[in-house]
């Protein structure tokens, strides 16, 4: 697969227009349902811009696919859900803004769980995305269209989001690297809200470089976002391929029961690598990690149930016969809405109401805190951690969706990191019977440059992530 | 000491719209909608679009604070917005931004002109929130075949000020919101004439029982008809042996009477939480540096033009009671005698506007100093200035116009005593009656003085040459 440098050396010498035709050809050929809105005439005719008119941006005529709740001017943004049904954006997002000044190619908008709510894309309205590495499994999510798409060579690069890892599963799932930054790096202008606390926008690729590269162009201070930071940054520039005296900590807790023996092994050996290359590890306690998951689902819960209040059919999206406001309203919402969105909806409202807010949203809040400390309190021994992405490989489609509990048990090893708010990037660090098996690397607060600098010298010494699935 | 035999209590609720930013409170668009066409002053924020978000206005959170300080209130050194979750079509987002816990002020007062003198009103709070779009109907609300809306006004920056329950007559309600809005005119961050400016909700009590809540009063006038209103009811209510229960009433300002709401609105649970993407907003130092720039404020104002021009303290309170007519008064004082001046605009000019319905820019300052100067040099009587400003206020024109157009200049001594010759020739009953001592028979002959010279002698005048010349 074209890393960014290959791609840029293939566009000098051919052209932008040849490469974005291959990668439409591939998505128009693929049976992945990667791609809900594929946006062939606006990248073809930007494509050939770029090619009489030179840019010199660092992605200058480079395709790439974008979660479709990332809202795009003139492309429809549909969140995988029937109630955007029709909806055009009239502006950017800021993390398109910076895409399209480096010269970057938005070759369509990826499928995704209905409003990022799921870890299979299989809520989606669209159908499900299909796993690149076996057909029959879930490519994971929600971000299972930006995941696929890369893996399956549908694109070089794309953005999803990771609410509670919405980025670093797919990324697991699909065998590439995904990136969740810290809360605040990339602004959120633009990104349609799931719960608006824990997400940010995270990049994939298929190499760690490639994750820096597109996190360069991305990140950086927003005055639309006011949870936004301001902070001067050059992430290429931390891919050091040298761990020597880094310590990282092993936080016990993230390979609890329910782990595969598979995944528990490949992480093990890739922290022994590490060491190998002069790094050191320690165990780290992170007690209150069992109540992560709980404390996770009421506060996004919550979150959605206010987020989600404005798609009620008056000013965009599916529309439904019109009578009192009332009516239509619920009706509009209850046509237009899939239902895990109802469920969490429902959910989240009856954490927030009377009598019941201090007994689930607020404890929640504790929770978080918490939480907070352990993280606090491990980094004080350690400069990064690792831990399992997934507690397990891609599961079969259909295993899960009808029991949502189980579904949601799976996020228990990424949830805590967002309700830290902290950095953690996940890439390949082994297969378990043909599909691929990631590890997370988690930083503290703004401290990026650790857990690339991690991940890119453990890339540079093993082979896991230059294995393809077959087709691709 | 003011009895209060019905045992009332009103508490007010203000919604005051700060009209005067340049830009809304969460967003870039611009406030300067009033004259322009239905959603044309709108962006993805204040139209709630999917993925935008807002962006605190850092004016309006100096206004916020202004309006605090104003109040008397204290001003928090962190403050924190929170999401007001509910449905309405007027609503793009689904739930309001407004504040809840950590409100930017609390706990200040104000003083009014109560039933038994100064009386003083608690503020209970007073913070910020965004308001919501208009509802705009075809005809009336019930014949209307739909809803249209505007999100001109979504997102426009509201000061919520929540009064205690202080006020104790639909008087002093009415005052305490002549106060509070002539307070808001001085900070001049409001124009309290632009439509939806000041917005007026009322909780009310009486004899302990429970309160009534009356929203949609969009006057001062209005507020104190809804109000003598529900008095009238609760009392009606207790004396059928009946009990006040609480809840929402609609102010119908036609009729002018309140209307149970009686609906599922009632119920609400607004399931408050802090706003995520709003971080707490820090503003410790603010305040201090916002008060050494507070403007001078009325009471303040009333107390100096009394040291100051050594005018009366009515005429002063009725100076400053409005800013515009304080500083009309201060630009006519600074040239014309100031107690004159207070006299002429406090007890004739701002009746003659009261009467017409006009305020004060109707008039220009340039025509009250030529007035006062004419009056000065005793080129006119009193009469003659106030046709002149009758005449000014109807017609237009200039007063020296109108001195000649009228023929109000005030005519000669000779003239006068010309006249008074032929009144004592022409009336010898008169003449002989006041002889006689009947002092009341002088006013027939200074009568008749005046209406040989069409009223343009000064009355006083034309009484002191009779005397003259009858004695
Ligand atoms: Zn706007």
């Amino acid at each position: 697969m074209a890393s960014i440098n290959e791609l840029i050396e293939r566009i000098h010498a051919d052209s932008s227009e040849e490469i974005v035709t291959e990668y439409l050809e591939k998505i128009e050929k693929s049976k992945l349902n990667a791609f809900i809105t594929v946006a062939k005439e606006s990248a073809l005719l930007r494509a050939k811009e770029i090619d009489s008119q030179g840019h010199d941006g660092p992605l200058a005529g480079i395709p790439i696919a974008i979660k479709d709740n990332i809202s795009t001017k003139g492309i429809a943004t549909t969140c995988a859900s029937k109630i955007l049904t029709g909806y055009i954006p009239p502006y950017d997002a800021h993390v398109i803004e910076k895409l399209k000044e480096a010269g970057a190619i938005i070759i369509g908008k990826a499928n995704m769980d209905e409003f990022a709510m799921g870890s299979s894309t299989e809520t989606s309205f669209y159908g499900p995305t299909l796993n690149p590495w076996d057909t029959t499994r879930v490519p994971g999510g929600s971000s299972g269209g930006s995941a696929a798409a890369v893996a399956g060579g549908e694109a070089p690069l794309s953005l999803g989001s990771d609410t509670g890892g919405s980025v670093r599963c797919p990324a697991s799932f699909c065998g590439v690297v995904g990136l969740k930054p810290t809360y605040g790096v990339i602004s959120r202008y633009g990104l349609i809200s799931y719960a608006n606390s824990l997400e940010q926008i995270g990049p994939f690729a298929t190499s760690v470089r490639d994750v820096a590269t597109l996190f360069d162009v991305i990140s950086g201070h927003d005055p639309r976002d006011s949870t936004s930071v301001d902070r001067e940054t050059n992430y290429s520039s931390a891919l050091i391929n040298d761990v020597k005296g880094l310590k990282i900590g092993v936080p016990e807790e993230y390979f609890a029961e329910g782990t595969d023996k598979n995944v528990e092994k490949s992480v093990r050996d890739a922290i022994n690598t590490l060491e190998e290359l002069g790094a050191t590890s320690v165990e780290v306690k992170m007690p209150h990690t069992k109540y992560a998951l709980s404390a996770y689902y009421v506060i996004a819960m919550s979150e959605a149930s206010s987020n989600l209040a404005r798609f009620d059919g008056m000013r965009y999206g599916l529309r439904t016969e019109d009578s009192d406001w009332h009516t239509t309203f619920s009706q509009v919402r209850a046509a237009g809405f899939g239902d895990e969105v109802k469920r969490r909806i429902l959910l989240g409202t009856y954490a927030l109401s009377a009598g019941y807010h201090d007994k689930y949203y607020l404890k929640a809040l504790k929770i978080r805190t918490l939480i907070k400390q352990d993280f606090e309190r491990a980094f004080r021994d350690a400069d990064v951690l690792i831990a399992p992405t997934m507690p397990y490989p891609a599961f079969k489609l259909g295993e899960k969706i009808d029991d949502p509990i189980s579904l949601y048990l799976a996020d228990v090893d990424t949830v805590p990191i967002n309700l830290a708010g902290v950095p953690s990037i996940s890439l390949p660090c082994g297969f378990s019977g043909g599909l691929p098996i990631g590890m997370q690397v988690i930083g503290k607060h703004f401290d990026e440059a650790a857990i690339l600098r991690t991940a890119f010298a453990f890339e540079e010494n093993t082979d896991f992530h230059t294995r393809q699935p077959e087709g691709s | 000491m003011y009895e209060n035999p019905d045992g009332v209590m009103i508490g007010l609720e203000v919604h005051v719209q700060l009209n005067k930013l340049k830009t809304k409170v969460f967003c870039g668009c611009s406030t300067d909608y009033h004259n322009d066409p239905p959603n044309s002053h709108v962006c993805p924020v204040c139209l709630g679009l999917p993925g935008s978000l807002p962006v605190i206005n850092r004016k309006a959170v100096e206004a916020a604070i202004k309006i605090g300080l104003a109040l008397n209130c204290k001003v928090e050194e962190h403050t924190q917005f929170y999401r007001k979750n509910y449905y309405y079509p007027d609503l793009p987002k689904g739930f309001q931004i407004t504040q809840y816990d950590f409100p930017i002020s609390s706990g200040g007062y104000i003083m009014i002109e109560g039933e038994d003198g100064e009386h003083r009103v608690g503020i209970t709070r007073a913070h910020m929130e965004e308001d919501p779009g208009r509802l705009v109907h075809e005809g009336t609300i019930d014949k209307s075949k739909y809803t249209l809306i505007d999100y001109n006004r979504s997102g426009m920056a509201l000061i919520e000020i929540v009064s205690d329950p202080d006020m104790r007559s639909p008087k002093e309600a009415r005052r305490y919101l002549d106060k509070l809005r002539n307070i808001l005119e001085y900070l001049d961050i409001f124009d309290g004439d632009l439509e939806g400016a000041l917005r007026v909700d009322a909780n009310i009590s009486i004899m302990g029982g429970q309160r009534a809540e009356i929203k949609n009063i969009s006057s001062h006038k209005g507020a104190e008809r809804a109000l003598l209103f529900e008095i009238v009811r609760q009392k009606n209510v207790l004396r059928r042996g009946g009990v006040v229960v609480q809840e929402t009433r609609h102010f119908d300002e036609a009729r002018e009477i309140t209307l149970s709401m009686r609906s599922k609105e009632e119920a609400h649970d607004y399931r408050y939480f802090p706003e995520p993407d709003l971080v707490p907003l820090k503003i410790s130092g603010w305040a201090p540096a916002i008060k050494e720039m507070l403007p001078e404020l009325p009471d303040a104002r009333r107390m100096r033009f009394v040291e100051q021009y050594g005018i009366m303290d009515d005429h002063a309170k009725a100076l400053t009671s409005e800013r515009k007519v304080a500083i009309f008064y201060e630009e006519v004082a600074k040239i014309a005698d100031p107690k004159i001046s207070a006299v002429w605009i406090c007890d004739v000019l701002k009746g003659e506007l009261n009467y017409r319905d006009l305020t004060i820019e109707a008039f220009r300052k340039e025509d009250m100093l030529s007035v006062i100067e004419l009056l000065m040099s005793k080129k006119i009587t009193e009469d003659g200035a106030v046709d002149i400003i009758r005449t000014l206020l109807d017609k237009g024109g200039s007063p020296e116009e109108i001195v000649k157009e009228k023929g109000l200049l005030k005519v000669e001594g000779d003239i006068v005593s010309t006249a008074a010759e032929e009144a004592i020739k022409e009336n010898p009953v008169a003449v002989s009656d006041f002889k006689a001592g009947k002092e009341k028979a002088l006013n027939s002959l200074v009568g008749s003085v005046m209406k040989k010279t069409k009223g343009r002698a000064d009355a006083r005048a034309a009484r002191e040459i009779l005397l003259g010349k009858l004695g």
